[in-house]
């Protein structure tokens, strides 16, 4: 290659510039025209509004829970009662596979007073995503819930206790409206 | 380069034809015709007159849903970009202003226990629709199904044109000696003659239709347009701008025209923007790489 | 998939080892690197890159909507319009795909009259031209059932008219009508068979011009002069750099017009009927296919008589099939050894015509078959009156100004220029008859069958008889040779 830029005349340069220039040009052209491509891929417009639910929370017999899903996604809102309350407090959070205590995984009404009876988790098992059973069929070692699919326990505050999963199961967004009746949880 | 100019010429007069036709269906605007505004979003740089896709969304609100559904519509879309909720300098105060907005519309929803409740309606849902079904519509309205407005301007021919003339257009009581529903006299320059309105339905000269059957003169001249079954609904101070913009008539038709323009293609401004940019680079582009072709070919006699 | 000697020398080891084992690159480098191309193409020969994008373009945006796009009677007009509103550069995608359509269709109509012009069907190339023929029918029947995908108003009716053409069929029509429908009607098995059917076809065009390059790589590229390549070094250049910088150069400039419609005016080729959301109870005021079938909408539409046995609904399918059939078997149809118009300056007339017949067949498809084209009076109020109710019709329309038109024992026919003449004689005659508004002037009916006979007439009487009266004038040596005198030519202009 050399030998031959030595043989060239001398706006030879200029013309190499030229292509040089318009490939480039191309690539990036090309390399934009990609994106709109890639991003019709990300969640639509309608698809994100619809990621958040007002859900009542009074009516909830204690010990008992409701299922909702939003985005496609299950929650559990759990109406604890004050033994499940007790044993979720009682643990020492440094022992558990992921520490956190009972009240880190609570969220403040508009008072700013806690309300330990309403536990709001996600209902994904964060071992593969299987939907773990609760109240009313088996509740696992721990007493809160347990995944039938490779055997987590998960205890009354939705904390891993025993099996392959990895995490506590996250609590998700949300606030409780200003008379406390309801929660809002978004995605 | 002949040829290629050839070829240019080609493709302009090929891309054109259909375009020309395309044109050639759009409502012809005789004599007396009162002059057409001139829409802020046509043109390159076209962009929606926010103010006025607000008014006109009042219009919409407070006349045209009691009949027109939009159900292809969320309260959200208020809050989007170009829409009339839409403030860029404060997206909060913008959903604040959307989802208050929503909630004065109740949905009904199934609860757990199987029963019919009512709840508010959130920014994530439609539009509700003014008839529970099409056969109700029907009902309501003489068997004439009011048309969704969701992409109304994208379906009639002349659009936003289309809109405002129609509103504009029904025939006044004055200029008629007559009561709707009763017969309209026509002695102008084109028609002399008499028509009747069948019942129900409302003479409109820019309603595509045929108005020779109920016209009792010369058969050539009959008055251009249609019936409808839509009485006139635009009038000088219909609604009562929040805005305190004077309702005239032309004022409203203009707002609601835009707003109906805005809602059948939100994404107007994002196309003719990223547009620009898209030709500009085109153009460098095909500066480029014609010279690089002029490069490559230089030694070769051709 | 050439026939010329590979240029292609594998430098690394690695390079080596993969041409001993699968000589794709050798295949790619010999096709569109070291291919051959006659150094005198222009810029007419620049659409077959442009289809190739085209086609590319149409498949991922395709490929893309239809992650979003619901084949439902009750959701598939919604689902098109979420993919305007609320998915990511949904309306980018989707107006790139429905204009691409319509620039699909502009730059393979430029490619065929193209190959008409300089004789690109002859010999040798028969194969060639024939695969592009499948691919154009192909390339509808992908068009025709991706309009009906957003079912609309256009969608709907239209799908419906161009079924029941297949019901014109003798004996058995009705039973594959249905069959295609799956319904005895157009519904939800319809749109779905339709959306599977528009998904497969683009990949079997794709198919088809791997064929269709493949053959004219064996035979090698025409050229404007229709002159076969004497010397390979003399006559041709290598397809890149030389033809890629050229045909990219081309491809932007199209792409220009592309994004000008996508950008600018997204709708103008398209119907607003089709806004509408499909609603089998109420039919459009005018079906009109696309622009881009229109030249064979007015050819069906032009039979209305009965030919022989063949009644006249049957005789318009038969003639807009066949419209297309007789491209199949041009190789045999034309008679004239020289390939390139160039040199037929007749024959070139008489092409020009035929482009002009292509274009009005589009208007004339675009219009309604009654509409006046060329106006040679007034309108007239026309009576058409019994006479055993109007005895003494004639005599009063005689004396009301009235033009007789015919008139037998039975009834008289009579125009009136003047309404209040046409009033009086009403009442003079006491006749109950309507009078009906009468139109002066040649309507698209005849213009439309009259251009639909030239159409045929080029291909089955001009193209064969030209080849054996026409005298060309002398075609060049070679390739190299032309070139040399029309730049000889140009500079000797210049020098003056």
């Amino acid at each position: 290659m050399t030998d031959d830029k030595d043989n060239k005349p001398p706006n030879e340069d200029r013309r190499d510039f030229i292509h040089i220039a318009a490939g480039a040009a191309v690539a990036g052209g090309a390399g934009a025209l990609a994106w709109p491509f890639v991003a019709q891929m990300l969640p639509a417009l309608d698809t994100r509004a619809a990621s958040s639910l007002e859900v009542p929370i009074t009516g909830i017999p204690e010990g008992g829970e409701i299922r909702v899903l939003i985005g496609g996604k299950p929650f559990f809102i759990r109406h604890r009662t004050a033994a499940e309350i007790a044993a979720a407090e009682s643990v020492e959070a440094g022992d558990l596979p992921d520490p956190q205590t009972d009240e880190e995984r609570l969220v403040a009404r508009a008072d700013g007073t806690l309300n330990p009876a309403i536990l709001v988790v996600s209902g994904s098992c964060t071992h593969l995503g299987c939907v773990p059973v609760g109240p009313g069929s088996n509740t696992g070692e721990f007493g809160g819930w347990y995944c039938p699919c490779h055997g987590s326990h998960y205890d009354t505050s939705g904390r891993i206790r025993k099996g392959p999963a990895p995490t506590n199961l996250p609590v998700p967004t949300y606030e409780y409206n200003a008379d406390g009746s309801a929660v809002t949880i978004s995605l | 380069m002949k040829a290629f100019k050839a070829c240019l010429a080609g493709l302009a007069l090929l891309g054109l034809s259909p375009a020309a036709m395309a044109a050639g269906g759009t409502m012809p605007l005789s004599e007396g015709d009162a002059p057409l505004p001139d829409w802020p979003f046509e043109g390159v740089f076209g962009k929606f007159d926010q103010a006025s896709v607000q008014r006109g969304f009042q219009v919409y609100t407070e006349v045209c849903a009691a009949c027109h559904s939009m159900e292809l519509l969320s309260y959200r879309n208020l809050g989007e970009p170009g829409g009339p909720f839409y403030n860029a300098d404060d997206p909060e105060a913008t959903e604040a202003a959307v989802a208050e907005f929503a909630r004065q519309y109740e949905i009904t929803e199934i609860d757990d226990y199987g029963d019919e409740v009512a709840r508010p309606r959130r920014p994530a849902d439609r539009f509700p629709s003014p008839y529970p079904n099409v056969q109700a519509a029907a009902a309501a309205n003489g068997g004439a199904i009011p048309p969704d407005f969701s992409v109304i301007v994208k379906a009639r021919p002349g659009g936003a044109d289309y809109i405002y003339r129609l509103m504009t257009g029904y025939p006044s009581y004055e200029e008629f000696q007559g009561e709707y529903g009763d017969e309209l006299h026509f002695n102008d320059d084109h028609s002399h003659g008499v028509l009747t309105q069948p019942a129900g339905l409302y003479y409109n000269p820019y309603f595509p239709g045929d108005t020779s059957g109920n016209w009792d003169g010369d058969p050539r001249h009959a008055p251009a347009g249609g019936y409808l079954a839509m009485p006139p609904q635009i009038t000088d101070g219909r609604v009562d701008y929040m805005d305190g913009t004077e309702a005239t008539q032309e004022q409203i038709a203009y707002d609601i025209s835009q707003f109906l323009a805005w809602a059948s293609e939100p994404k107007m401004e994002n196309r003719k923007s990223l547009g620009l940019v898209v030709m500009i680079y085109l153009f460098f582009l095909a500066i480029l790489v014609y010279f690089s072709y002029k490069a490559i070919w230089r030694n070769v006699e051709h | 998939m050439s026939g010329h000697e590979s240029t292609y020398k594998p430098g690394t080891g690695i390079e080596k080892w993969i041409d001993a084992r699968l000589p794709i690159v050798r295949l790619v480098h010999d096709s569109f690197v070291g291919f051959p191309v006659a150094k005198n193409l222009n810029y007419w020969w620049t659409f077959g890159a442009i289809l190739a994008v085209c086609l590319v373009t149409q498949i991922i945006t395709g490929i893309v909507l239809a992650m979003h796009y619901v084949p439902h009677v009750d959701m598939a007009f919604a689902s098109v319009e979420r993919i305007m509103r609320d998915v990511e550069y949904g309306w980018l995608i989707r107006y790139i795909h429905a204009n691409g359509a319509s620039m699909f269709f502009l730059a393979v109509y430029i490619h065929m009259f193209r190959g008409l012009y300089y004789g690109s069907y002859k010999a040798p190339r028969e194969i060639s031209w024939i695969l592009g023929v499948i691919i154009y029918l192909l390339m509808m029947g992908t068009a025709f059932m991706g309009y009906v995908l957003p079912w609309g108003q256009m969608s709907l009716h239209g799908a419906s008219v161009i079924t029941n053409l297949i019901g014109a069929i003798p004996l058995v029509g009705e039973q594959i009508k249905i069959w295609l429908q799956g319904a005895p009607s157009i519904g939800n098995a319809t749109l779905n068979r339709f959306f599977s059917l528009h998904y497969l076809l683009p990949f079997m065009i794709a198919g088809v011009v791997i064929l269709h390059i493949w053959a004219f790589h064996t035979t090698g590229n025409n050229n404007p002069t229709g002159v076969d390549v004497k010397d390979e070094k003399k006559d041709t250049v290598p397809f890149h750099p030389y033809y890629t910088v050229k045909d990219g150069f081309a491809i932007i400039v199209f792409l220009m017009i592309f994004a000008g419609f996508v950008f600018y005016a997204p709708n103008v080729l398209g119907h607003a009927d089709n806004y509408i959301e499909g609603n089998p109870l109420k039919t459009p005021a005018h079906i009109v296919p696309e622009w881009y079938l229109l030249p064979f909408y007015a050819i069906l539409r032009a039979i209305t008589f009965d030919i022989g046995p063949i009644p006249a609904k049957l005789g318009g399918v038969i003639a807009m099939f066949g419209a297309i059939a007789v491209l199949f078997v041009l190789p045999w149809l034309d008679t004239s050894k020289v390939r390139s118009l160039r040199y037929r300056p007749l024959a070139r007339q008489f092409f020009l015509g035929f482009v002009a017949v292509c274009l009005l067949l589009g208007v004339a498809g675009a219009s309604n078959p009654d509409d006046i084209v060329i106006k040679t009076g007034e309108d007239t109020l026309r009576y058409e009156v019994a006479l055993e109710e109007a005895p003494e019709a004639v005599a009063v329309a005689e004396a009301h100004h009235g033009k007789i038109v015919s008139s037998n024992s039975e009834r008289v026919i009579v125009d009136f220029a003047h309404y209040e003449d046409a009033v009086e004689f009403a009442e003079a005659s006491g006749t109950t008859a309507e009078a009906t508004v009468k139109h002066h002037g040649l309507t698209w009916l005849p213009v439309a069958q009259l251009l639909t006979f030239l159409y045929f007439a080029y291909f089955l009487i001009i193209i064969p008889l030209l080849g054996l009266i026409e005298r060309p004038k002398d075609e060049p040596e070679s390739i190299a040779d032309s070139i040399h005198k029309s730049n000889g030519s140009a500079d000797a202009v210049a020098a003056e």
